[in-house]
């Protein structure tokens, strides 16, 4: 193993473990952020993995997001099912969602794809709200946190970040070994040049595709937690807002990059607080600034000034 | 008949409103590639210094055309001093750059203006314009009248001035020219200014008839993004054309589709952005982009 | 072309290191490889792009009319959509579009890439003629040795971006070594 590889796997490790001991240091409402923290990272990195690795821009992952979410309040809501297994179904119910929609999607290039994804973000409320039978109309469903089994003592929000940090880490280690193996180098080959690509014999179709399904499930995924964690969903919270914000996450945490996503959950989660504790009269103004400001001294997000510190640094020692 | 001819005419006008800023959309696009989602945040706040102006008394003429003055000066310095540093970088940096001026114009005019309606007057008479048997709103057609005009301006100086030559070169091929010695940087921001102005026009044009509020150009945004679908997004003449059809079947499907009403009218552009680009992604009027290999 | 060493000179002044559009305007015009042609304007259009860096418009009209006297297929086809060129006529248009500048010294990068021979030789005679007639200096980068050496009147030989040899063309043109590796005889 490489000095580089040996120092981020420390890395990894030592967040992981701040990461466990945060629930008995931080407050219940602290925690519940850095759920969402979490939540927001594993939908950033479905999106990263679409748009940063495969370069099909996507603005509408906030649908994949609400479906996930709404398939989890759904089967807990009317059918009773342990909330447990309502995460894997949203998955695959979004990887199929996913997978189909990248058949039509695949006759569109960059500018129109974005623009069919934000249409389709566009009518996501307005399609929840439709199918009021199922959904609860504008009213949403009403959803209880679930609680700790096997009588551990730890508060449901304690409960819940632990699974959200569980399914985070499972589903990032998935995403790293796919990523960097063949299908990974597939993938990328096809954004940097589709056409040298399927003259190596990848077959394009299907991989763009599959990853619009995997893209798709991995937000469908932190779309279910986020239900269980706010225990409530509605349709106004899947705007087009949401999906913008999810391209903000990623370019800001840094495109084709794994712990971008980290620092684009980071981001998106803390930085419009900030804002508002700045200014009150015009909070929003004071996050544009910040999303300017960021753009200009890190154009390839936080990773990806990471990425060049380190290179940096490589050749100052070597 | 009366009826339709009414909507067709009240549809071109709110259509060529959502054209101008298709046709300021396009502009941007075709020479970086960026969509420009501010677009419309920037027409809303020109519209709000506007309104300043009328009330502290400026006659509306003469606010008119400050503010088209105002508002090309800063789409030039907005390209020359928020765009330029990240002009080299990834398209969707550039795009992010964009939502956060998108953010901080509509938070500023809600800050300033705060965000209650306010009406804005209309240059044109109240009174309806009678041709033939038809009455037509006046402002209906005075606002399609100012809206040709001012497209009609921009054509002449595109295609017959050698500024509006150059900066045509300038967002086709940049490296060639340099070779002919244009400072492609400045055409640029020129032309960022002349989007600002086509959108300024557009948000006096349409704050009488929607009232004035930061988020007043938010589903203009939108139809201007159907529009310029529709039309065709490297295809200037295309995403004006696209608006003027756009608010015509938007008008005629209110009117004539019962169940549509102003809730479903934003799923109908919705829906012909979906429709087009599933049929014909560069839209009636675009090229077709071929790649050599 | 990034500097690495030495320095980069026209008329005594250091030109390395700035930009593109003030270089075209102390009169160096450059065609550059592959043409770069507008090719979603005219020709016209193009020709008068050419001429954009320049202060004195008032002698266009005459500039025109010399461009077409040198290049007649450029007359005919003024209103044309320079896309629709053949290469040849695309080329013959870049290096007028360079012209149009009234430059002082032309660079011509490989212009006979993708061009048949015929269409060479004839841009090679007009490029002759214009360096006699309008005594704009050119200096030729071409792979193609035999013509380049016909056309030029002195020549520089890179090997991997060395100076191997320098002179006369009449004299390199007679060189043993070269007419071997080069000229294939």
């Amino acid at each position: 193993m490489s000095r580089g590889q040996g120092w981020r796997r420390a890395i990894v490790l030592a967040a992981i473990a701040i990461a466990c001991a945060l629930p008995f240091l931080l407050s219940n409402f602290r925690l519940f952020q850095f759920t969402q923290v979490f939540i927001y990272a594993i939908a950033l990195l479905g999106l990263n993995i679409l748009t940063g690795f495969n370069g099909q821009i996507s603005l509408g992952h906030g649908a994949f997001y609400a479906l996930g979410a709404y398939t989890t309040a759904i089967m807990i809501d009317r059918w009773s099912v342990p909330y447990g297994w309502t995460i894997p179904v949203a998955g695959l119910l979004c990887l199929t969602a996913g997978f189909l929609f990248g058949i039509p999607a695949l006759r569109l290039e960059g500018l129109y794809l974005a623009l069919a994804t934000f249409a389709l973000a566009l009518a996501v409320p307005q399609i929840l709200k439709y199918f009021e039978h199922w959904t609860g109309g504008s009213q949403g469903i009403v959803l209880s946190k679930p609680g700790a089994p096997l009588g551990l003592t730890l508060s449901p929000d304690q409960w819940l970040y632990f699974v959200t940090l569980g399914v985070l880490i499972l589903l990032f280690v998935l995403g790293a070994n796919l990523l960097r193996g063949r299908t990974g180098r597939a993938i990328v080959a096809i954004r940097d040049n589709p056409i040298a690509a399927q003259a190596m014999g990848v077959n394009g179709a299907l991989y763009k595709s599959l990853t619009f399904g995997v893209s798709a499930a991995y937000t469908g995924v932190a779309g279910a937690l986020s239900a269980l964690a706010i225990a409530f969903v509605a349709p106004d919270a899947f705007n087009v807002f949401l999906s913008i914000t999810f391209l903000v996450g990623i370019v800001i945490g840094g495109l084709a990059s794994i712990s971008g996503a980290i620092f684009g959950g980071l981001f998106v989660q803390f930085v419009p607080n900030w804002a508002q504790e700045i200014s009150k009269a015009a909070p929003w103004a004071i996050y544009g600034i910040f999303l300017i400001v960021f753009m200009y001294a890190m154009p390839r997000g936080i990773a990806g000034a990471l990425r060049l510190a380190g290179a940096r640094l490589a050749r100052f020692r070597g | 008949m009366e009826i339709f001819l009414q909507q067709v005419v009240s549809g071109l006008a709110t259509g060529g409103i959502y054209g101008s800023v298709a046709l300021a959309l396009v502009m941007i696009y075709q020479a970086t590639d960026v969509v420009n989602f501010a677009q419309g945040e920037m027409a809303m706040f020109s519209t709000y210094l506007a309104w300043s102006m009328l009330n502290a008394g400026v006659p509306y003429w003469a606010a008119f055309f400050a503010t088209l003055a105002v508002a090309f000066v800063c789409g030039v310095v907005i390209e020359r001093v928020v765009i330029r540093p990240v002009e080299n970088a990834p398209v969707l940096t550039i795009v992010i750059v964009c939502i956060g001026l998108l953010v901080i114009l509509n938070s500023v005019a809600g800050w300033i203006y705060s965000y209650i309606q306010k009406p804005f007057p209309s240059p044109f008479p109240e009174k309806p314009i009678t041709i033939g048997n038809v009455f037509f709103g006046a402002h209906d057609l005075g606002a399609l009248g100012v809206t040709l005009l001012v497209l009609l301006f921009l054509y002449v100086f595109f295609r017959y001035t050698t500024l509006g030559l150059a900066m045509r070169a300038a967002a086709q091929n940049p490296v060639s020219s340099r070779l002919c010695g244009i400072r492609v940087g400045w055409m640029l921001a020129l032309g960022w200014g002349l989007a600002a102005l086509v959108g300024a026009v557009a948000g006096l044009m349409i704050a009488p008839i929607v009232f004035l509020d930061p988020t007043m150009m938010s589903g203009i945004l939108i139809y201007a993004f159907a529009s310029a679908t529709l039309g065709g997004f490297t295809s200037p003449g295309g995403a004006v054309l696209g608006g003027l059809l756009v608010g015509v079947i938007e008008n005629l499907v209110g009117t004539y589709v019962k169940f549509i009403g102003t809730e479903l009218k934003l799923t109908v552009a919705l829906a012909m952005i979906l429709v087009v680009l599933l049929v014909r992604p560069s839209g009636l009027f675009g090229r077709v982009a071929v790649h050599r290999v | 072309m990034v500097r690495t060493a030495g320095e980069i000179r026209f008329d005594a002044q250091q030109i390395a290191g700035r930009p593109t559009e003030d270089i075209v305007r102390l009169g160096i015009a450059h065609v550059p490889e592959g043409r770069g042609t507008f090719t979603q304007l005219t020709v016209e259009e193009n020709l008068r792009l050419g001429a954009y860096a320049r202060r004195d418009t008032g002698a266009l009209a005459r500039d025109f009319a010399r461009i077409y006297d040198y290049f007649p297929v450029l007359g005919e086809r003024r209103r044309q959509i320079a896309g629709s060129l053949s290469g040849g006529e695309q080329q013959m248009l870049a290096v007028a579009r360079a012209l149009m500048l009234r430059p002082r010294l032309l660079l011509l990068d490989e212009p006979s890439l993708g061009l048949a021979p015929l269409v060479v030789r004839e841009i090679f005679r007009i490029v002759r003629a214009i360096n006699r007639e309008e005594r704009v200096s050119v200096l030729l980068v071409e792979q193609n040795v035999a013509t380049a050496l016909d056309l030029a009147d002195h020549a520089y030989l890179l090997e991997t971006g060395r100076v191997v040899v320098s002179g006369p063309s009449a004299e390199l043109r007679r060189d043993d070594a070269i007419r071997r590796s080069y000229l294939g005889y």
